[in-house]
């Protein structure tokens, strides 16, 4: 596609060079571009690391294979745990971060060197963590909760690594800077990057919890002084639960990426779509009190406070994004003739486009699954049923994992080409990937879920309670749905497994992607890319309905669908809990 | 969005990857305003229910909530099973307080010491404690679950509302052993005989 532009432009330093991408019209920073290739490798490790770990968790709690001992489950389970969520999903935001504020804005980023020694930081961090780990010197899960000993080193690789991501944050803000001041772009900040600007404040907040968590238990741990159990739970969700909105500022930013080049889908408004992004900056960082439902150390005003009166007000946030991100989609769908009925820009989306198709799994999978329960499970009373039972991995799983990885997903399949210059590998396998994965993961986190509702707990080697001084048996359907937790699981692992390989593939084997191989239906290359949308031009608008449900009625009868199936979970979890003892 | 009377007013159509230009602060779509209102509504209706749950319902996680010495706890508990321990089960004492009285359950690595035996219908209030390091209270199959944390006493006003034998599962992570950390709290019919199943399944000397 590219073509090279090897002069060193206005404002960079000598040796700096940009290229043009002729299906964005992007140009891209080399320097750019090679830390975001850096990133995402590193990302693709962690992937790795803890796509093999979830295998090797998964077959141990399937009780009728039980794969692992006890001290190997708990310590896979840690690496899983701290692999995923943290290092694998903070690499990828850096790649993400570097290309919101670089290439977006058509601008060099600040200081490439400082973002070398940021990797190298943080590659470092990560590898000491793992290396703690997978020796057995912090068999204390991601929570490591005090006091829960690990190896002073463990907690010092995840300062390591936080800090390389706290200077990452403020190398993108510089980035921002410099693009004002050079001019790179006309008018207001893209609403994709400003997405990631959301995402970076978030992050910067949940890293400076990080930092006031970390800092004293690694200082307890070498025994210079005390830390208070409860204080540092709170503490660590702070940084724990608020890491989980960085992943979802920059899910629903990548949202908005991959529908404008997936379906051109346009912004109904840039008001509502920012407002909803400044709503996660204000309020998200309370909703780590959810966590805490149960503890002893605050008063239910405190907890509700916290997680009802701030926290339904970034709840607002998501369920805006939840519509507008899809009605963007069928309005770019109409204004392009896809305008048959309710639902013909549904069925006559690019659904063979892999970023169309994480896109859409993305978004209905993380709103319908991880956003009804994450809000049900998160109200004070209704975590009694719940708190610490597999309803609580089965709706992260349903975020974190088919909603952000999703997300993260199908950007690759844009990356690969964009990026890497490179075609996709074994094009067929990537087109059913996303459904693989998806579909998989749901599955799991539903009979996840519904094998929680049975009081089974998470994070536990032996439901069997083998060797315990009473005998225990959970009811027989759990066997059932925990069997078929496990094959969905698989699934998804299988889908991730072909995720990496394709990745893998493309980007070290891969056929170059050159502009010969831009023609509509070419193997190798998402939709988006062969044919990209067309621009839309004001005589489109005839297109659009004028009905009673306004330009998106699609839209409004999913989201209709939507809270249907909100109130009814919510009010079926409120009628769970009136059959449990009276308690108070 | 309104159709506009001329071409000047109208908004660009751009995608999010494009700066928008010039002033963006315009009235939403109507289909956004709407939605904006239907979530909002929903948002109060999530707001009003914990409150609403604390005036009218039975189940909450209020409690009497205090710091307590490790020790110290370890210490009631002790007296407590001195009180009124009624026998032993797989060497654990079985304790059966008087209905209305302060209850306790202490978590260590790896087990739930004592055992309750508690009335149907009665009122306790259970006090949960930790020596250690956090564990999980999780009642089965009732599916009760608070978080046990050490330093804090955690005292649940609880009623009973059916008979029988109920496991306490360690539902946090609390070392390897984790899995071991099982206990019991047993519940009387309200004239104090074990249900029949129960009974016979339970030897209590």
């Amino acid at each position: 596609m590219a073509t090279v532009l090897e002069t060193p432009q206005g404002g960079s330093g000598p040796g700096e060079v940009f290229r043009t991408c002729e299906v964005t019209g992007l140009k891209l920073h080399r320097p750019a571009e090679r830390l975001i290739k850096a990133n995402a490798v590193a990302a693709t490790v962690a992937l790795l690391i803890g796509g093999v770990s979830a295998i090797l968790i998964l077959l141990t709690r399937w009780q009728a294979v039980h794969l692992l001992d006890p001290v190997m489950f708990y310590r896979v389970l840690t690496a899983h745990g701290l692999t995923m969520l943290i290092f694998f999903i903070i690499f990828f935001e850096m790649a993400v971060l570097y290309f919101a504020a670089g290439p977006m804005l058509n601008s060099r980023i600040a200081a490439p060197k400082l973002g070398w020694f940021n990797f190298g930081l943080m590659t470092l961090g990560a590898t000491l963590c793992e290396w703690m780990i997978w020796t057995g010197k912090a068999d204390v899960l991601m929570t490591s909760y005090i006091p829960l000993r690990a190896d002073p080193l463990y907690y010092l690789g995840i300062i390591f690594f936080a800090v390389g991501a706290l200077l990452v944050c403020f190398q993108f803000f510089a980035t921002l800077v410099i693009a004002k001041r050079e001019k790179t772009y006309e008018g207001s900040l893209p609403l994709v990057t400003y997405g990631a600007v959301a995402a970076a404040i978030i992050a910067v907040i949940t890293l400076l919890h990080g930092a006031a968590t970390y800092i004293p238990t690694f200082f307890w741990s070498i025994g210079w002084m005390s830390v208070d159990p409860q204080v540092y739970r709170m503490l660590w969700w702070a940084l724990g639960h608020s890491s989980q909105q960085i992943n979802v500022a920059a899910m629903v930013a990548i949202w908005y990426l991959l529908g404008a080049l997936t379906v051109g889908s346009v912004v109904l408004s840039e008001k509502i779509s920012r407002t909803a992004f400044v709503l996660y900056i204000l309020f998200i960082s309370m909703a780590s009190a959810h966590h805490l439902l149960v503890d002893p150390g605050f008063s239910s005003s405190w907890k509700v406070v916290n997680t009802s009166y701030f926290m339904y007000m970034a709840v607002l946030a998501s369920m805006l994004h939840g519509f507008t991100v899809p009605a963007g989609v069928e309005i770019g769908q109409r204004l392009r003739g896809a305008s048959q009925g309710l639902f013909g820009w549904v069925k006559r989306a690019p659904w063979g486009d892999p970023g169309f198709s994480s896109l859409a799994l993305s978004i209905v999978v993380f709103g319908f699954v991880g956003g009804i329960t994450g809000v049900t499970i998160g109200t004070e009373q209704i975590n009694i049923v719940v708190h610490n039972t597999l309803r609580v991995p089965g709706h992260f799983h349903a975020t974190v994992v088919s909603g952000t990885t999703m997300a993260f997903m199908g950007l690759t399949y844009y990356l690969i080409p964009l990026i890497f210059r490179k075609k996709v590998a074994f094009w067929r396998l990537a087109q059913i990937q996303p459904y693989m994965f998806a579909g998989g993961m749901l599955v799991f986190s539903i009979f996840m879920s519904f094998s929680g509702g049975f009081g089974v707990p998470r994070r536990h080697w032996d439901i069997g309670f083998t060797g315990a001084p009473f005998e225990q048996a959970f009811h027989p359907a759990v066997d059932a749905l925990m069997g078929i937790m496990a094959l969905g699981g698989l699934v998804a692992a299988l889908g991730g497994g072909l995720y990496i390989l394709i990745t893998v593939w493309s980007v070290f084997f891969g056929k170059p992607f050159t502009e010969a191989d831009r023609v509509p239906g070419a193997k190798g290359l998402p939709q988006g890319i062969t044919r990209p949308p067309r621009p839309v031009t004001v005589a489109d608008e005839a297109n659009l309905p004028t009905g009673r449900l306004g330009q998106a009625p699609g839209t409004m009868i999913l989201v209709a669908v939507f809270l249907a199936a909100f109130a009814i979970y919510y009010f079926a979890n409120w009628k769970l809990l009136s059959f449990v003892w009276k308690i108070g | 969005m309104t159709a506009p009377a001329q071409d000047g007013d109208r908004r660009p159509m751009n995608t999010g990857m494009v700066s928008p230009k010039g002033r963006w602060w315009v009235p939403a779509h109507r289909s956004e305003k709407v939605w904006f209102g239907i979530a909002f509504a929903w948002c109060m209706v999530l707001f009003a229910m914990m409150p609403l749950w604390h005036w009218k319902g039975g189940q909450n996680a209020s409690g009497i909530r205090s710091r307590v010495e490790p020790a110290a706890f370890e210490a009631r508990v002790n007296q407590f099973v001195a009180d009124y321990q009624v026998g032993t089960m797989n060497g654990f004492p079985v304790v059966e307080p008087p209905p209305g009285s302060d209850v306790y359950m202490l978590g260590r690595m790896w087990s739930w010491y004592p055992i309750l035996k508690l009335r149907k219908g009665s009122e306790y209030t259970l006090h949960l404690s930790s020596t250690d390091v956090n564990h999980g209270f999780s009642l089965y199959p009732v599916n009760i679950n608070f978080q046990i944390v050490p330093g804090y006493d955690y005292g649940l006003k609880i009623v009973p509302t059916e008979a029988g034998d109920f496991g306490v599962i360690c539902n946090e992570f609390c070392g390897v052993g984790h899995h071991l950390m099982l206990g019991k709290v047993l519940v009387t019919n309200e004239d104090g005989t074990m249900p029949g199943e129960a009974a016979q399944a339970l030897e209590v000397n």
